[in-house]
């Protein structure tokens, strides 16, 4: 169980850097969509099967893997756009700085104290690489649907972490995560779309007026 | 009780949305303020023992905060009425019952006795003030509304991550609960490095919120383009309510025996916020992103309150205070000062005191009273801060604290001074604009109550600020 668990996210990581790679912003959100559902299992492998398990895999699966990319997705239909025009730092730096963030969370991760029962999963390292992928792209990219999208991998990289203490959170407050989480892509979609009317385009560089 | 304080904000917001009319729908503002302070001042009478082990409940802590909340939240209720009516065309319905949702989300905060809880409150704060900040609907301020969800929304989530941390430190165990006293029992058996791990990021998280430099980034965009009477909801009650999410960061700290670490990344945190707003305030022709760094400099001055201890923590807890109501004054004359002229740039406005007098006054007197000057209750917190600073023998910071201040006064004072001073600008009568009674009555409420803190503190208010702070410090 343990061993699936961690090629599961293992594959995480490799979708992390498909992700940094890719310039096709449906492809991006696909994979996003991907990485939501297969984290979505992760839960029931790592720890015996019951109702909370059962739930928080449920809950996970619908929200991340269908209905925050379709809120997405209607995005990208409404305002027309397909690619993400040249980011901020090239997506090879990007990549480049994608695989030395893993490998410092890699080592970062050997640090912290783990308990018995949690020596050698890739939970860890693999929630902060996660992290670092979401970060980069809220850092890099100019449109702000790959923002948005980049915040969603944020919270991957958080709901990975949360996985080590699934037996020991209560539901209510999972729920209330979700919630949060759902309405905050909600609410982004609908700036993107007014952004969008205000602009007629995405670009989160016409977002530039307001400086010192 | 506790669930009234969160259940009738979030009806009058339903309540609001399905009524039809333009016109009636901010009646609710006050209605629906007035109810929730009524119910803050009963519980603050009755002093109801705290149940053990709920996820909420109302702490000396939390009871501060609330009346902070709901007074700031009254006045700004009113000052809501004359301006929405001023703002007739650009309509109301998802203004108004946002305002009510955001009470609602800041009751839940100061009441939540659960981290989990606490965090699932700040996070609907975040997205209750969003649409708020859009209110202008141009480009500027969805700018801001974009950077403000976005980095807040990072920060929040940082503020999980922690919060997950804190809970790993105390693996091994059958259950752990994130409720407050389950942790403030077990913290001292918790695991060092995750527990600090945790802090860290709980201290960017929820400082994101608070705006703590190098973090706030989202403020002067925010302040700047937000409504008048959202800057003062967002700069008075907002940042309280993230300042309490440290104060309960703190709590498990302290109750770790890891206070010590605690303090000194407040007081770093503090010292380059102070260090910020310094910076910025100089030249800075805007006069609403200077009320925001004017923030950024008054959670610095929090923050270095908390990381000396002592006598600053009881300093930082009455300016925590001092601060909400007079960022209240602030904004909402420095609202009416903005709808006037239809601009906030110094050059572009001058001579406020001629056309528009009260509003005017009352944002040269809030000047006054934010910079610390007597016999603004703010005077009095700063000082007590310093008292401590002084008295633990931190003298370089001392004097670093003295230093920043007097350049941030200087600095507030030319553009203040440029803007409400002097014969008016061309701009004076762009907009047919005129001070009421509703626009102008409850900035003056605050400025009256904020100099009542500076010439004498009730003895009511004192036992609240010392309970307060006694939750995360033993004063002596």
């Amino acid at each position: 169980m343990e061993s699936s668990a961690n090629l599961l996210l293992l594959l995480v990581i490799l979708l992390n850097f498909f992700i940094l790679g890719s310039s096709r912003l449906a492809a991006c959100i696909r994979t996003a969509a991907l990485q939501g559902s297969m984290l979505a299992f992760v839960p029931l492998l790592m720890h015996p099967i019951s109702g909370h398990t059962l739930f928080l895999a449920g809950s996970a699966l619908a929200l991340k893997g269908f209905f925050m990319p379709w809120l997405l997705f209607r995005a990208i239909r409404q305002v027309q756009i397909r690619r993400e025009i040249e980011p901020m730092i090239g997506y090879v730096p990007t990549l480049i700085l994608g695989t030395m963030a893993t490998a410092g969370a890699f080592i970062f991760g050997d640090h912290l104290p783990l308990i018995e029962a949690h020596r050698g999963t890739l939970v860890i390292p693999c929630g902060l690489a996660t992290l670092a992928t979401g970060f980069l792209m809220l850092i890099t990219r100019r449109k702000a649907l790959t923002q948005a999208l980049g915040y969603l991998i944020f919270e991957n990289g958080v709901f990975i972490f949360g996985l080590l203490l699934t037996e020991a959170m209560p539901v209510m407050v999972e729920a209330g995560i979700l919630l949060d989480l759902l309405v905050a892509i909600f609410v982004l979609g609908i700036v993107v779309n007014q952004i969008n009317r205000e602009f007629s385009s995405m670009n989160v560089e016409n977002l530039s007026s307001l400086r010192e | 009780m506790t669930t009234l304080l969160v259940l009738i904000p979030l009806l009058f917001a339903a309540a609001a949305y399905v009524l039809p009319s333009d016109r009636w729908r901010p009646w609710f503002l006050p209605v629906g303020g007035f109810v929730h302070l009524g119910l803050v001042l009963k519980m603050l009478a009755e002093d109801a023992p705290l149940p053990v082990g709920a996820w909420v409940g109302i702490d000396p802590l939390g009871r501060l905060i609330l009346i902070v909340v709901s007074v700031l939240y009254c006045c700004c209720a009113v000052y809501g009425l004359g301006y929405l009516r001023f703002r007739l065309k650009w309509g109301n319905r998802v203004f108004v019952p946002c305002l009510l949702l955001f009470l609602s989300a800041m009751s839940l905060a100061a009441e939540a006795r659960h981290l989990g809880l606490l965090w699932v409150a700040v996070e609907a704060t975040t997205l209750a003030s969003a649409p708020l900040i859009y209110y202008n609907r141009n480009r500027l301020s969805i700018e801001a509304t974009w950077k403000y969800l976005l980095l807040c929304s990072v920060g929040i989530a940082l503020a999980m991550l922690g919060i997950l941390f804190v809970a790993y430190s105390g693996l091994p165990k059958e259950h752990i609960s994130l409720q407050l006293d389950d942790l403030l029992a077990a913290a001292a058996h918790f695991s060092r490095p995750w527990l600090r791990a945790g802090f860290v990021f709980l201290l960017v998280g929820f400082g994101t919120k608070a705006g703590f430099a190098p973090l706030h980034t989202w403020k002067p965009d925010a302040y700047g383009e937000a409504p008048g009477m959202v800057g003062a909801l967002l700069a008075g009650g907002l940042t309280s309510i993230a300042f309490m999410a440290l104060m309960r960061v703190m709590q498990v700290m302290a109750a770790a025996g890891e206070a010590e670490v605690a303090r000194q990344a407040f007081v770093a945190m503090g010292s380059l916020s102070l260090f910020f707003a310094a910076v910025f305030v100089i030249k800075q022709p805007d006069f609403k992103r200077l009320l925001a760094y004017s923030s950024v400099e008054h959670m610095g001055i929090l923050a270095i309150g908390i990381g000396i201890g002592g006598v600053a923590t009881f300093g930082a807890m009455l300016h925590m205070v001092n601060n909400a109501l007079t960022k209240g004054v602030l904004f909402l004359a420095a609202g009416n000062i903005h709808r006037r002229f239809d601009s906030k740039r110094r050059g572009e406005v001058a001579g406020a005191i001629t056309v528009l007098p009260l509003s005017a006054s009352l944002f040269i007197a809030g000047f006054l009273a934010v910079t610390g000057s007597p016999p603004f209750g703010v005077f009095i917190s700063e000082f007590t801060i310093l008292r401590g600073v002084f008295s633990a023998g931190h003298f370089t910071l001392g004097g670093y604290f003295l230093v920043m201040l007097s350049v941030i006064f200087v600095g507030m004072g030319s553009t203040v001074l440029a803007v409400t001073l002097g014969p008016p600008s061309e701009r004076a009568n762009k907009v047919d604009y005129q001070e009421t009674l509703l626009t102008t009555g409850p900035p003056l409420v605050m400025l009256l109550l904020v100099l009542v803190l500076g010439l004498y503190l009730p003895e009511p208010v004192r036992k609240l600020v010392l309970d307060a702070a006694g939750l995360v410090e033993v004063i002596r």
